[in-house]
């Protein structure tokens, strides 16, 4: 089998500092992370967390599967069932309790656009202001 | 906000090469923002003078031209102190604090009382080492100060930032190159999750939530009305859940179960909920409780941008697809979105992008193609031919100051809970260099040093209670209780004891920390809260503790 490899520009995921990193992939694994020499506030540099501390997305914890509890235990879904039971029960708690009733976590781990469709869905489809972000996760 | 408007750091890494001073205060730089650090150290080798302020005698001090040990939680007696040396021995800017400033007075007799002597006796700093600090800050040309959660994760976190932010006034190190005020950022993108509104009184872009002007342009943008109230911070959001208020939570990748402080209260306002809904990475405590758990795409998965502690917004591109049915977190948004009747049609994080930047004046220069081009870009960038803001608040030196920076006065309060005879030392937290929070991505690592809790304690101290190095100790606060290990250190100062919280299944350090919190920012003080050690036999294997 041919060896497909790529090089991708990207920035660490751990603290504020936002390194740049090149992440080296081979068929579809990562073989390589570096610092991404261009990187003006990096300069090419990188600490033991974001050359090495990426292991985590080959671990078995990851999620691979949307999870939805029956009978007081979670077991796999649909992507349809579970957005379809989400929708279901907090419109119906909306109804119920009003707007305020919600509140969101949102994450600081997670891109901008993330973070602003969070605002923007608890704002304008659920109608409350309670969302924050940044915690320590 | 409250001073200047905005909420990021003003200046920029590589400032911190070309300055004269810098005030590390209650930020273990070196582990925690190491390549930061790096810019210090490349800094200090050019000839600036770090002064390292801290309870911990950290591993950075040995790079120190001078460090002081200040005691936990008594950051705003020393600063206030500074502040009272600075005016006592006419080292003000008056010019500046006359051009560009206000409520200078009020100041002025707040500090008054907070003599050196006075503070000595509060902080243990010595009084001579205050003037001496004090005089370095204010006659250097350029100086700057950095700061992290060692200020801000206090009852009273929000203000001691202001009485950092009074003493950048009170001498003019503020909007200049090589001046500047720095909060550096835990996490990847706590800059930007509140650029974006992912907060409870901020739209898009830093408007006020009762903003008309901010309001009319997101209502319009948006095409429906927007909450009048200001919303709930994540401290008052679990009160609510303790009160049945909230009945509902949506939780995207984060862990508070773990990670907020009082564990055990969290827990159970988290079974409180009706309806839990946890979107991540990986299965943690919190998702363990949910009633839906979606499946989310991580670090080189992602699509989009994140800003870092200098204000610039960067690509972070997927290298990888993502695990099984895992989606990205903007398209799972969307589709919830959607099944409740909203009409989003988003293709891709760019068209999210082009959103922001019509919401937030500051973004609206930033493109994808200009990043892919010219890199990560600074903000406020204003239009495409815009370069981009290395530091913020140069107005304050020009003839247009507009809104003057306030003088914000703040008074010592000693932390929410003090040592007593029944729980006789102080417990501070942070994190540990090559870990990294609940430690839900860092425990994968397979070859560091010391990858297990365990509780930092002066050699007296130990001595005192016949600890030893490596021996099994439980941990006890007025909340919890864990067991971990004794590591004696010469870090510590007498009284005070070191936890991280990365390892939370071995000893869940957060069951101890105080929910104590910072009326005006939400944040808990897990810097500070009192306990007692006991050893446990050694049939008490470590496991029990949880």
């Amino acid at each position: 089998m041919d060896v497909q490899t790529k090089q991708v520009e990207t920035i660490c995921s751990f603290c504020g500092t936002g390194c740049g990193l090149t992440v080296e992939v081979e068929n579809e694994k990562i073989t390589k992370v570096k610092g991404h020499k261009e990187n003006p506030s990096s300069h090419g540099e990188t600490c033991v967390k974001g050359a090495l501390g990426w292991g985590y997305i080959n671990s078995e914890r990851r999620l691979t599967e949307p999870l939805i509890r029956k009978n007081g235990k979670l077991i796999p879904a649909s992507w349809n069932e579970a957005l379809t039971l989400i929708a279901e029960k907090f419109s119906a708690l909306k109804a119920q309790y009003g707007p305020d009733a919600f509140g969101c976590f949102s994450s600081s781990r997670s891109t901008n656009e993330l973070n602003y469709l969070a605002g923007k869905f608890m704002r304008t489809v659920i109608g409350t202001n309670n969302i924050d972000s940044c915690n320590r996760t | 906000m409250t001073v200047f408007g905005t909420g990021a750091a003003t200046g920029s890494y590589d400032e911190l090469e070309n300055t004269d001073v810098i005030l590390v205060w209650g930020s273990n730089t070196q582990e925690c923002h190491p390549i930061i650090f790096n810019h210090m150290r490349r800094g200090i080798k050019n000839g600036v003078k770090m002064v390292v302020i801290d309870p911990r005698k950290i591993d950075q001090t040995k790079l120190a031209h001078k460090y002081l040990p200040v005691r936990v939680g008594t950051d705003i007696a020393l600063a206030n102190a500074m502040g009272n040396v600075i005016i006592e021995e006419g080292l003000v800017n008056l010019k500046f604090i006359q051009h560009a400033t206000k409520e200078f007075q009020l100041y002025k007799d707040a500090v008054k009382q907070y003599t050196p002597e006075y503070a000595e006796k509060i902080t243990g700093v010595p009084a001579d080492d205050i003037r001496e600090i004090a005089r370095l800050y204010a006659t250097a040309e350029k100086a700057t100060i950095c700061w992290t959660l060692g200020i801000t994760e206090h009852h009273n976190g929000t203000e001691n930032v202001f009485s950092l932010i009074n003493l950048a006034l009170l001498t003019g190190h503020i909007g200049k190159y090589g001046s500047a005020l720095n909060p550096l950022r835990g996490q990847n993108n706590v800059q930007g999750g509140g650029d974006m509104g992912a907060l409870p009184n901020r739209l898009v872009g830093g408007w006020d939530y009762d903003d008309p002007q901010g309001r009319e342009l997101h209502q319009r943008v948006w095409g429906t009305p927007i909450p009048e109230e200001m919303g709930k911070h994540q401290t008052l959001m679990l009160d609510a859940m303790e009160k049945k208020e909230i009945r509902a939570l949506y939780v995207i990748g984060e862990n508070p179960v773990q990670s907020d402080a009082d564990g055990n209260y969290v827990q159970k306002v988290f079974n409180n909920l009706e309806f839990l809904v946890v979107q991540d990475i990986l299965m943690t405590k919190t998702a363990m409780l949910a009633d839906v758990v979606l499946p989310a795409t991580g670090w080189a998965e992602n699509d989009g941008t994140i800003t870092n502690s200098e204000r610039r917004i960067q690509r972070v591109r997927p290298a990888l697809k993502g695990p099984g049915l895992a989606r990205h977190d903007h398209v799972i948004v969307q589709d919830i979105a959607n099944k409740m009747g909203a009409n989003w049609s988003y293709q891709s994080a760019e068209e999210i992008w082009e959103e922001i930047r019509i919401l937030a004046p500051n973004f609206a220069g930033i493109t994808y193609k200009r990043i892919d081009k010219e890199g990560g870009l600074q903000w406020p960038c204003y239009d495409e031919n815009h370069q981009g803001t290395t530091y913020l608040h140069s107005r304050l030196w020009s003839d247009q100051v507009g809104m003057k920076a306030r003088f914000v006065p703040s008074h010592y309060q000693p932390p929410a809970e003090v040592p007593d005879q029944e729980y006789p030392l102080t417990l501070t937290t942070g994190r540990r260099l090559q870990f990294y929070n609940t430690g839900v991505q860092t425990r994968y690592y397979k070859k560091v040093k010391n990858a297990e809790e365990a509780l930092e304690i002066h050699p007296d101290d130990a001595a005192l209670f016949e600890f030893h190095d490596g021996e099994a100790v439980r941990v006890t606060s007025r909340r919890g209780s864990v067991v971990t290990k004794i590591r004696i250190s010469k870090k510590q100062p007498r009284g005070l004891v070191f936890m991280s919280f990365h390892f939370p299944d071995q000893a869940n350090t957060n069951l101890l920390t105080n929910h104590a919190t910072d009326p005006l920012a939400g944040t808990a003080e897990f810097k500070a809260c009192a306990v007692k050690i006991e050893k446990v036999g050694d049939d008490t294997s470590l496991s029990e503790a949880h």
